[in-house]
């Protein structure tokens, strides 16, 4: 099958287009040791089937940055029948200096003249025969958008594919001509495919280039020397850059005529930049488009109609029966939206997908196993290992789904480069750009989109440290765990405000995040704060299939990994909590006889500067199961908690006073552990922080470990959560429990403090 | 007058005479179309003062203090 690659600037309609040729035949996957999205599909519509590849979006073809590098060397090696470049006819000059660079290539190439509906909206007009006939290559105009010239630009591309092209280059007319010419006549008589391209980037001084061709590289030193220019005096790489710009605004942008020559005039666009980014508005109206995705998400009382006009609940309407249950399916349907309060869309869509769909589906299919007459072990596996692994894991889905779905609209509509303009200089404090902070943001909804829009940091160790602190931005799922411990500190030990401390542990959370960040940009992610020279583009309206193209790309990127790592870990950990050391199948109430148990009474010790360990006595291990339950999903951990609340009563013949253990929120639960281990404040408080900071669950390490690519960058990074975790959490019980504790810390910190100066000073030392 | 794109005031106009600074950053400012002769206009400045946001070939583009200090630029009325 023949094969055309699409290639252009980002924003320029490359998606779309892309989209448009290929429709379902989409696929996504990386590109081999780096995480840039690889995506190829398949166009039918030509004489025969051909492969469409995306390229990464990119501005040029240096050797800076992972994108430029991938659409260079496919280019190069894997040698395409043709290249699409797509050019924004909004955006002319820019756009053509990629042009320029590819040009040189020895491939066939066709240019897609894109965005002339908006070009013509504007008054504007691009005379595409006058570029055509400069270029030396076929250009088509095209709308990606409403899809026109798009058979047109396919079948130029098929015709161009059958020729051979040699390289062209627009810096023969200048002052550099001769030399590259020279360049280019030596690397070929080596017999060098592509001699153009390489003599230009030797004489760009690419570091790459310079590595491949060794030998030639005296002799370009050479030729040279006899070159001196009076502005660039012998920076090459500024020559260059400069030549094709100056060719291009001479030669092509007389292509195109503008209407009014004003560049200052204000665009639409312009007038909603200048209340988004305003000096005042700008932050308050980000923060209140930012509370409102996550109030349309995670929101159970949308718009506060509950509150505000004190809506009955459907307890009060008595549509519940004795059990609290829905008393027919009307009501459950009802249910799904409607408590007290109308709920987001996030919710409704979450609770339909779980309660109605999900819940129902394993239920039945439960049911079934239960059924069969196989042996206990056999259903427990089934049901309660494999079935429930996997609906924890889909329960996922819809949050992640409608999260993604709001910052999608973002990035496509132009507001995300904004936000980062706003943040840039709050987060260079922290060595990171202000592209960091949605990321971080998104990571109080759920870790898993959060670390897959990392994707937007161009900065490898930038994007590893961002990465690492996700988790300690407290999720959804982690919610459950405060309130339940908070609540039963509260009630247990009657101080405090649940909301108080609930509300500190996030803050925990932020702060640590700051600290670890700090920590890793000057130690072992060191690096300068990356550069920030960044496009905005023109606002649009997002296209919805574009947004649909995303959100299919990420379910399926998510349910694969939900049926491989993520059951294979959950069938793993049921196995250890329902089967003791000689192999016997354990009913859920003598899990204190599992293998788990077991392992978590030998490794008790290792908690105990964090509160739950040794000095919980016999039964303190409890802590230790549920916070590695919590590995799987954070909601395993209260789960748990009610698991073993029923099993230590059953032990010690506790008096459990009338608590309701299985009650969901927990808070009896936590109470009767107490009880049960005598575990105290700080020791708890400890507890709740071990597993905001600890490595995340399961669906979070496995997104953690596809994006980081690099093996050893994800095992370090497992290390560092279990590290952060654990300094955290003892500092939150030691100092709780013995206040002067403080001061042993403030020391340890400024020693390694002083430490990590003095290492990074001796290294600048050396580096001069 | 001559100085550095950083020391721009909002609405100010000018053509860029040369780009300093090294390696990476110099070569993106290159890409990005800031080489000599061309007309940039400072548009606007980021809530905090920087980066700031500036006009070139048709396009906007945001950048740095730090780095619009490697651009040397004209001043024009």
């Amino acid at each position: 099958m023949k094969r055309f690659a699409l290639a252009g600037n980002p924003n320029c309609g490359k998606t779309t287009l892309f989209n448009s040729l290929t429709g379902s035949t989409a696929h996504v996957g990386n590109w081999p040791g780096v995480t840039v999205d690889k995506r190829d599909g398949v166009y039918k519509k030509c004489a025969e089937p051909v492969k469409i590849i995306d390229l990464p979006g990119i501005y040029s073809l240096s050797p800076y940055t992972p994108e430029e590098l991938i659409a260079r060397n496919y280019i190069l090696d894997e040698k395409p029948d043709c290249v699409i470049n797509i050019v924004d006819a909004t955006n002319l000059e820019r756009n053509l200096y990629l042009t320029t660079q590819i040009l040189e290539m020895d491939v066939p190439v066709v240019v897609a003249l894109n965005m002339m509906d908006a070009v013509k909206k504007s008054g504007d007009s691009i005379n595409a025969k006058l570029l055509e006939e400069r270029l030396g290559v076929p250009v088509v105009e095209i709308s990606a958008l409403k899809e026109t010239g798009l058979k047109e630009l396919m079948d130029k591309a098929f015709n161009e594919s059958k020729k051979i092209r040699e390289g062209s280059t627009v810096l023969e007319t200048s002052p550099l001509g001769h030399l590259i010419g020279d360049v280019k006549i030596a690397l070929k008589g080596q017999n060098v495919a592509n001699p153009l391209f390489h003599a230009v980037k030797l004489v760009e001084q690419d570091e790459i280039e310079a590595n491949m061709h060794k030998e030639t590289l005296p002799m370009v030193e050479e030729f040279k020397k006899t070159f001196n220019d009076e502005i660039f005096g012998g920076d090459f790489e500024a020559l260059v850059a400069d030549a094709r710009y100056k060719y291009i605004s001479s030669n092509f942008a007389s292509v195109l005529s503008k209407k009014s020559k004003d560049t200052t005039k204000m665009s639409k666009s312009d007038k909603a930049d200048k209340v988004l980014t305003h000096k005042w508005w700008g932050i308050p109206i980000f923060l209140v488009i930012l509370f409102g995705i996550f109030h349309l998400t995670f929101g159970e009382d949308l718009l506060f109609l509950g509150k505000i006009f004190s809506l009955p609940s459907l307890e009060d309407l008595g549509l519940l029966n004795e059990d609290g249950d829905p008393i027919n399916f009307g009501v459950r349907i009802l249910a799904t939206f409607y408590d007290g309060a109308v709920m987001s869309p996030g919710v409704w869509i979450n609770n339909v997908w779980n309660d109605l769909i999900v819940g129902e589906f394993f239920g039945w299919l439960g049911g079934l196993v239960e059924e069969s007459g196989m042996a206990p072990w056999a259903i427990g596996l089934i049901n309660n290992g494999i079935f429930d692994g996997i609906s924890a894991v889909l329960s996922f889905l819809p949050p992640i789904l409608v999260l993604f779905l709001f910052f999608s609209i973002l990035e496509d509509s132009g507001y995300m480069a904004r936000i980062a303009f706003i943040l840039d200089r709050m987060f260079r404090r922290f060595g990171l750009s202000g592209r960091a902070f949605m990321p971080m943001i998104m990571g109080f909804g759920c870790s898993v989109p959060a670390m897959i829009n990392t994707r937007t940091l161009a900065d490898d160790k930038e994007r590893t440290a961002t990465v690492r602190v996700i988790p300690f931005f407290s999720c959804g799922a982690k919610l459950p765990i405060l309130t339940a411990v908070a609540g039963a500190i509260v009630a247990f030990f009657g101080v405090g405000n649940a909301d108080v401390i609930t509300f500190s542990m996030y803050l925990l959370g932020i702060v640590t995040a700051i600290v670890c960040v700090l920590l890793m940009r000057s130690t072992t992610l060191k690096g300068e704060t990356p550069p920030f020279i960044m496009e905005l583009p023109t606002y649009h309206v997002p296209q919805f299939k574009n947004l649909m193209a995303h959100l299919w790309d990420k379910t399926k990127h998510f349910v694969k990994k939900a049926f491989t790592i993520i059951l294979a870990s959950t069938i793993v950990i049921w196995a250890l909590t329902h089967f003791s050391f000689n192999w016997t199948f354990l009913e859920d109430e003598q899990v204190n006889e599992s293998i788990l148990a077991g392992i978590a009474q030998l490794v008790q010790p290792i908690f105990t500067p964090l509160g739950f360990g040794s000095q919980l006595g016999s039964l303190g291990w409890v802590f230790v199961v549920a916070a590695v339950a919590g590995l799987i999903a954070k909601e395993n951990v209260i789960a748990t908690f009610a698991t073993l609340a029923a099993c230590l009563a059953a032990v010690t013949g506790l008096d459990l006073g009338g608590l309701a253990i299985d009650a969901e929120d927990g808070i009896d639960a936590v109470q009767a552990m107490i009880q049960a281990t005598g575990i105290t404040i700080p020791g708890l408080i400890a507890f709740i922080a071990f597993n905001m900071t600890t490595i995340p669950c399961f669906a979070a390490v496995a997104t953690a470990k596809a994006e980081l690519g690099n093996k050893s960058t994800y095992h370090w990074t497992l290390v560092f959560w279990l590290v952060a975790s654990y300094v955290v959490s003892a500092i939150i019980y030691t100092v709780g429990s013995w206040w002067w504790t403080i001061f042993i810390w403030m020391v340890a910190c400024a020693g390694l403090v002083a430490c990590i100066i003095m290492r990074n000073k001796k290294a600048a030392k050396r580096l001069n | 007058m001559e100085k550095t794109l950083d020391n721009f005031s909002i609405g100010e106009k000018g053509i860029v005479k040369m780009v300093l600074g090294e390696g990476k950053i110099k070569r993106r400012l290159f890409d990005m179309g800031i080489t000599p002769g061309a007309e940039v206009f400072l548009r606007k400045k980021a809530p905090l003062g920087d980066p700031i946001e500036i006009t070139l070939r048709g396009y906007e583009l945001t950048l740095r203090k730090t780095e619009a200090a490697c651009v040397k630029v004209e001043v024009q009325s």
